[in-house]
This record gives structure tokens, sequence and C-alpha cells, in this order.
């Protein structure tokens, strides 16, 4: 049982670390075009380069 | 974040998608223009790629990135790029697009309370699974300090989690409270709050039963309740700015000599606007130079070109044809014809925003009912028990965790959602939140003629009546101009084949028609007066040949696609059809006939428009109004609901609850069919949710509700009428 005590803390971690990501994500826009991102990703088109 | 935005846009295309705030701020240092353009018919990642080489092939524009979610494009372009001439380049690879004005839409593009909404249920998912995580040991059977101890922790995970993530509730509930009303919040804000305070105590005591995860997951269902709510209506709310925005109104003003480009709310009475052939009237006004005709179907529903020359007034929204005009303004802005009918709408409005949903219905009963049975479950318990205080509280906490809106609060959002969004991927926008409630109970369907069933794209009719030389001149006459006449009868004529005569000083007179010589003679192609020919009744244009007798080409409104399949769709879902329109009889009753609408009104004045569909909603009736000119607004906004094309004058649009952003009709009926579905799905969801409060009220009434069983049925009712929701699709 004493194994809690590390397991509890590593579990609420790990957690908050997928919370963190889902914040990153939500302040970088990733959310403003979901439709348009599912659609671009089988898009045939690509540049060498990225655009200036 | 501003400087961060360079590094973005060239590491990463894919972030290119900055906000309004960011790209103005670097728009200001480099001097480039950001113009917005809304796309209605993209639908693929084949149009993102057409549309983004498209716009990248014109000269001047530096980045181009499509929004397929907001059918939207923003480009960044040097400041010489007219977004006319994108929308010309965007046509020529097969897409409509509209210029949509960016300051209306910043405040919709920076979604802050969305994005705090999400946040806030992202923060609540989180709390809620770890304590059900710690719950589940407890349920199966922790004891002593090993449950003291989850309790704990759950407690520290839960408190803050709530004092974060349920603020929308309570301060909702203030909000009524203050004003010593109840709504959903308040029965909502009570649970979490008393579920939360009576655990904490219970913890303390060492109690047996804590509801911490029940308050965090019932926080959590109802912010994703309240989050696809929120996503409905700025969709929607977004949607009528964009409409605002569509027609970004400037007119030309001529102040001595020179000309300039300004909004129509800069200029004053007395000023001088230049109107050139083919654009639309800013202002009321005189003429007080030129001759041209115009089109007033947007306003009467008259398909005739009407003359018009110096001292003639004309109104805001005619569209000039053919002479370049100058016009006195009369009036302008809100004061202008295009306004006056305001008064109107706001009168038929009011009655209209009478209207309560089914969610509003449903919280009536249910927010009392809720609280009086929480108060009957403590009163009686503590009656039962002999005072003990603390059980009854804990009984009547269980009550209103499991009687809380946790299903009601997604019944609605969930299927209204799905709806909005097949109706969307359809081309239609959804305004107004219970437009879509209202839809589903029409039983009549008014269709204005002029520019809703017909294109007013004017079709030639008797090809055949003419000889073919008569042809071969009218073909050489039309091609000199771009009245909307001579432009039908060009194409009619090319498609017959017919080659153009030679004709020799060949020129338009403006508000008149075309003249030339052909074989030394003088021939004319325009109106009836002016080739000393009869006038008939139907819009037609009339050509004279030397001292020949003068022949006519007449014309007749193209249908708009898809109207047909709508109107005979409507008619066997057993819905009425009447056609209201200010065009003249004959042309009325041509359409009608054409569409097999037997009840049908011509001539018909604005105010006859409204009174009509006030007369067959007095006997009754719920009218779907479909129109799209100044003279149906009124009687848009006096209809139970109302749908406009895109197309419309931003008058008649933003009066509708429902625009049609493609060109065809055809979805009209599958609306319909639409939103009964929705609102027979909203019904069974209540009926789901009030299946499991039968259940789980008397269980929780006799006082063995456990957290167990609070858990499982809000998590069964919340998922069951989400999927129900889903089952639209």
């Amino acid at each position: 049982m004493e194994m809690l005590v590390y397991l509890i803390p590593i579990s609420l971690f790990l957690g908050g670390l997928g919370l963190a990501a889902f914040f990153w994500a939500l302040k970088s826009h990733q959310y403003d075009d979901p439709e348009g991102d599912s659609q671009r990703i089988l898009s045939p088109d690509w540049e060498e380069e990225p655009r200036p | 974040m501003n400087t961060a935005v360079p590094t973005q846009v060239s590491g990463c295309p894919a972030c290119a998608a900055s906000p309004a705030a960011e790209a103005l701020a670097e728009q200001s240092k480099s001097g480039d223009a950001r113009i917005l353009l809304s796309l209605p018919t993209i639908h693929c990642s084949g149009c993102i790629s057409a549309v983004e080489r498209g716009l990248l092939a014109h000269p001047g524009v530096k980045s181009a990135r499509v929004n397929l979610t907001l059918k939207r494009a923003s480009i960044e372009a040097a400041p010489d790029v007219e977004a006319g001439d994108l929308i010309k380049a965007l046509d020529g690879v097969g897409y409509t697009a509209h210029e949509l004005d960016r300051g209306l839409l910043s405040a919709t593009e920076n979604d802050k309370a969305g994005r705090d909404l999400l946040m806030r249920l992202a923060v609540a998912g989180f709390a809620a699974m770890n304590v059900m995580l710690l719950s589940v040991a407890i349920w199966s059977g922790a004891e002593a300090a090993t449950r003291d101890l989850f309790h704990w922790i759950s407690a520290a995970i839960a408190l803050p989690t709530i004092a974060f993530s349920a603020q929308p509730f309570f301060k909702n509930a203030m909000r009524a409270l203050s004003v010593r009303r109840l709504n959903m919040d308040v029965p909502i804000s009570l649970a979490i709050l008393l579920a939360a305070g009576m655990s904490l105590f219970e913890t303390t005591q060492s109690g047996e039963h804590a509801y911490f995860d029940a308050a965090l997951s019932l926080t959590f269902f109802l912010l994703a309740g309240r989050y696809l709510d929120h996503r409905t209506r700025a969709v929607a709310r977004s949607a009528a700015e964009e409409l605002a925005a569509l027609e970004v109104p400037r007119a030309t003003r001529l102040t001595g000599e020179t000309e300039e480009v300004v909004a129509i709310a800069e200029l004053a009475v007395g000023d001088l606007v230049r109107v050139k052939p083919g654009g639309r009237m800013p202002v009321d006004g005189i003429v007080t130079e030129g001759t041209s005709e115009i089109d007033r179907s947007l306003l009467t529903g008259e398909t005739l070109p009407v003359f018009a020359g110096i001292g003639q007034s004309v109104s805001a929204g005619e569209v000039n044809l053919t002479g370049p005009l100058t016009l006195k303004v009369t009036a302008a802005g809100e004061d202008s014809s295009l306004h006056v009918m305001a008064d109107l709408v706001a009168m038929a409005e009011s009655s209209k925003n009478r209207y309560t949903s089914l969610a509003d219905r449903a919280a009536q009963i249910y927010a009392p009912g809720v609280h009086l049975l929480a108060f009957v479950a403590f009163a009686g318990w503590l009656w039962i028990s002999g005072g003990d205080v603390r059980l009854a509280l804990n009984i009547a906490v269980a009550v209103l965790i499991i009687t809380c809106p946790c299903a009601l609060g997604l019944a609605v959002p969930a299927v209204t959602t799905a709806a909005s969004g097949q109706l969307f991927r359809k081309g239609m926008l959804i305004k107004d939140g219970t437009a879509l409630e209202r839809l589903a109970e029409i039983d009549t369907v008014v269709f204005d003629k002029t520019g809703t069933l017909t294109e007013g794209r004017p079709e030639l009719t008797n090809l055949n009546d003419h000889d073919i030389k008569d042809l071969e001149v009218a073909l050489a006459l039309a091609e000199g101009s771009s009245h909307p006449l001579a432009v039908a009868l060009v194409d009619a004529l090319n498609e017959a084949n017919v080659k153009a005569a030679t004709v020799t000083d060949l020129k338009e007179v403006p508000g008149y028609g075309i003249e030339a010589r052909f074989c030394g003679m003088p021939v004319r192609l325009g109106r009836a007066a002016w080739v000393d020919a009869e006038a008939s009744e139907m819009t037609a244009t009339y050509l004279s040949v030397g001292k020949a007798s003068p022949v006519s080409f007449t014309f007749v409104d193209r249908l708009r696609a898809g109207a047909e399949q709508a109107v005979a769709e409507l008619k066997a879902q057993g819905k009425t059809v009447h056609l209201i329109s200010g065009d003249t009889p004959a042309a009325v009753q041509a359409m009608a006939e054409r569409l097999g609408i037997e009840n049908w009104v011509a001539e018909a004045l604005p105010e006859e428009k409204a009174s009509a569909i006030g007369a067959v909603t007095r006997a009754g009736a719920r009218v779907l109004m479909v129109g799209d000119g100044l003279n149906d607004t009124a009687a848009l906004a006096a209809a139970h609901v109302s749908i406009s094309p895109a197309t419309a004058l931003d008058a008649a649009r933003v009066a509708s609850d429902i625009v049609l952003l493609g060109v065809d009709l055809a979805p009209l009926a599958e609306a319909t069919v639409i939103a009964e579905k929705s609102v027979s799905r909203i019904r069974e969801n209540f009926g789901i949710a009030v299946v499991y409060n039968l259940i789980a009220v008397p269980i929780a009434l006799l006082g063995f509700a456990t957290p167990l069983a609070a858990a499982l049925a809000m998590s069964l009712s919340s998922i069951s009428v989400s999927l129900n929701a889903l089952r639209l699709r």
C-alpha cells in the first residue's frame, strides 16, 4: 500500500501533462479549423521549401 | 505574441492561421492588405488546394489560407490588390466568393468565450477522470485509513476544480437570483455546492459516502452541453455578422472634379454620387446627370427595367443598368428607403420573440420541481429519523445530484449542433437558435417570385418567331451592351449558332438602347417607345430594321436551380404552397402554372405581403416565408420562420432566420425534414432523461442512493442522450 504514495502523484502528474498539452494546442490555434486540417492531411500538394 | 508571428508563418505553414489582431499588427508594419473572403461552396480538400492555388497565382498575393470550418479564406496581399479581382479570379476556377468586412468579423475570430469554456471543460474532465479512478477503489471496498486518504486526495482535486470550472453556472445562478428568479443554473449550482460541501464534511468525519466524483462529472457533462450550445450560437452569431459584412458598402463621391471612394456612412444629404453601369444605388437620390435604365426587382419584384433620366428619384438598392448616373443624395444610411422598412420589421419581430423554445419550457417545469423534491426529501427524512440532520442532508444531496438536469442540459445542444452542422453542409446557415424548432412546425410555405424562385436573370422565349436576318442584326446590336436583356439575348443566339451581321456606327444610347447602321439602314434595339413599337406586358426588348415594323424579343425570368424540385417535394410533404409577388399578374400566373402552385397573388405591396402572411397565420397555419427582396422583408419577419438566399439584399437576410448559401433551392425540402427529425430527437432525449429520473429518484428518496448509483445514473443518461443526438447524422 505504500506504493500509493508514489503512484498517485505520478498518475496525477501524467494526467496534468496531458492537460498542459491540451492547453498548448488550444493556445496555438490548433482548434481553429478542425475540418480543414482533417482534409489537408490528404492533400497531394507539397512544397520543396516552406513558404516565405 | 506579435514578434512570434513571422517565424511561425515561415516555420510551419499550418500555423499561418493567425488571428485578426496579430495579422492587423503585422499589416500595420508591412503595409500589406489583409482580405477576408467568404467561400460558401467549398467542401473538400480539392477545394482547399484549388482555391489556395488560384489565389496564390494572382500577382501581389503573399499568402492565402483557407479555413474549411468557417468556409473562409484569409489573404495577405500587396496594398494595391483589390478584393474584387480576387473574387473574379476565384470565379474563374469555379468558386463563388464574397468579401467580408474584417472589422465586423474580428470579434468572432478570436472566440474568447468559447476558448474559455473549452479550458474549463478540459480541467473538469481531467479532474473528473482522476477522482473517478480514486472512487473506483473506494467502491470496490477500500476501508478506514485508505478510504479517508482517497477522500482527502479527491477533495484536494475537486474543490479547486469546482471553484474554477463551475464558475459559469455560479455566475448565471447569481444573476437569476439577484432578480429573484429561478433558472436551470440555480439547481445546478446548488447541487454542485451542496455535494462538494457535504462530501468535505463527511470526509472530515471519516464518513462512508463522498460525492466528489458526482459533483465533478456533473460539472463536466453540463459544461460539455454549455460548450456545444455556445458553439452553435457562435456560428449563428458569426453568420449574422458575416451576412452584415457581405456587402461592404461604398460609394463614389464627386467633389468638384475629383472622384473618391468613401463609406456610405460618410455621405451627407446634398453630396453628388456617381453610380457606374452595373452598380447598385448606395443611397436614395435624384438623378442630376445621365440617362440609364434601372432594375428595381429587389425592391418591388418587378422584372421590367425602368427608364431613369434627369429629375428621376431612385432608391438605395436599385441597380443601374446601362449608363453612368450622377445622383444628388436625398437620404443616406439610416434614413434611406432601405431602412424605412425597419419599423415594419421591428413590429413583426416582436411577435416572433415571444416563441419559447423546448428547452426553456422544460426548464420552467423542471427547476422548481427539483428544489421541491430535494426539500421534501430533506424534511421527510428529518422527520422519519427524528432529527438526524446529517442523514437528511445526505439524502437531499443525493436527490439533487440525481435529478440534476445533466441529460437535459445536453438534450437540446447536442441535437441542435448535429442538425445545424448537417444543414450547413447542405448550404444552409441557421441564424437563430430556435429557428430549427420553428421550422419543424410549419405547414404552409410562401414563396416570393423574383430572385427567389427565379434567379432574376432573363431568358429568351420566342427565338423561333423571328427571321434569321433579324436575329443576326439583333445579335450584332446586343453584343454592344451589357444590359441584362442584351446579355440574355446574346447567350440565347450564340447557343442557336446565329452569326452576327456586320453593322457600322454602333453606339449605345444609355436609357434607351443600341443603334447602328446595317446595309445603309438605321437599326435599333431597345425600349418600345424608342423604336416606335407597341409595348407589351411581358418583359421584352424591341428591334427595328429600317422602315420595317419592329419585332419584339420576349423574356421570362430564368427559374432557379432546384425550384421545381423544392416546390414538388414540399407539396409531397403535404404542405400548402403560396406564391406572392410584386410582379405583373401575367408573369406571376405563368410562374405559378409552371411550378404547379395554385395559390398566387400578384402586384402585392410590401405591407400586403406581410398582412397576407398575418391572415394565413391567424387562420391557424405556421408559415415558412422564402424571399429575397426589400419588399419581402416585413413578410419575412412576420412569418413563423423565414429563409432567404445569400443573393438577397442585406435587409432581407437580416430579417430571415435561415440563409441559403448556394444557388440551388432543392435543400429547402430536406431542411424541413431535418428540422422535424431533430425536434423529435429532442423530445426523445427529454423522454430518456425522464425515464432515468423515474427510476433513480425513488431510489434516492428512499435513501438507497450511493455515490456509485449517482455516478452510474448520470453517466448513462448523458451518454445515451448524446448518442441519440448523433443518430441525426
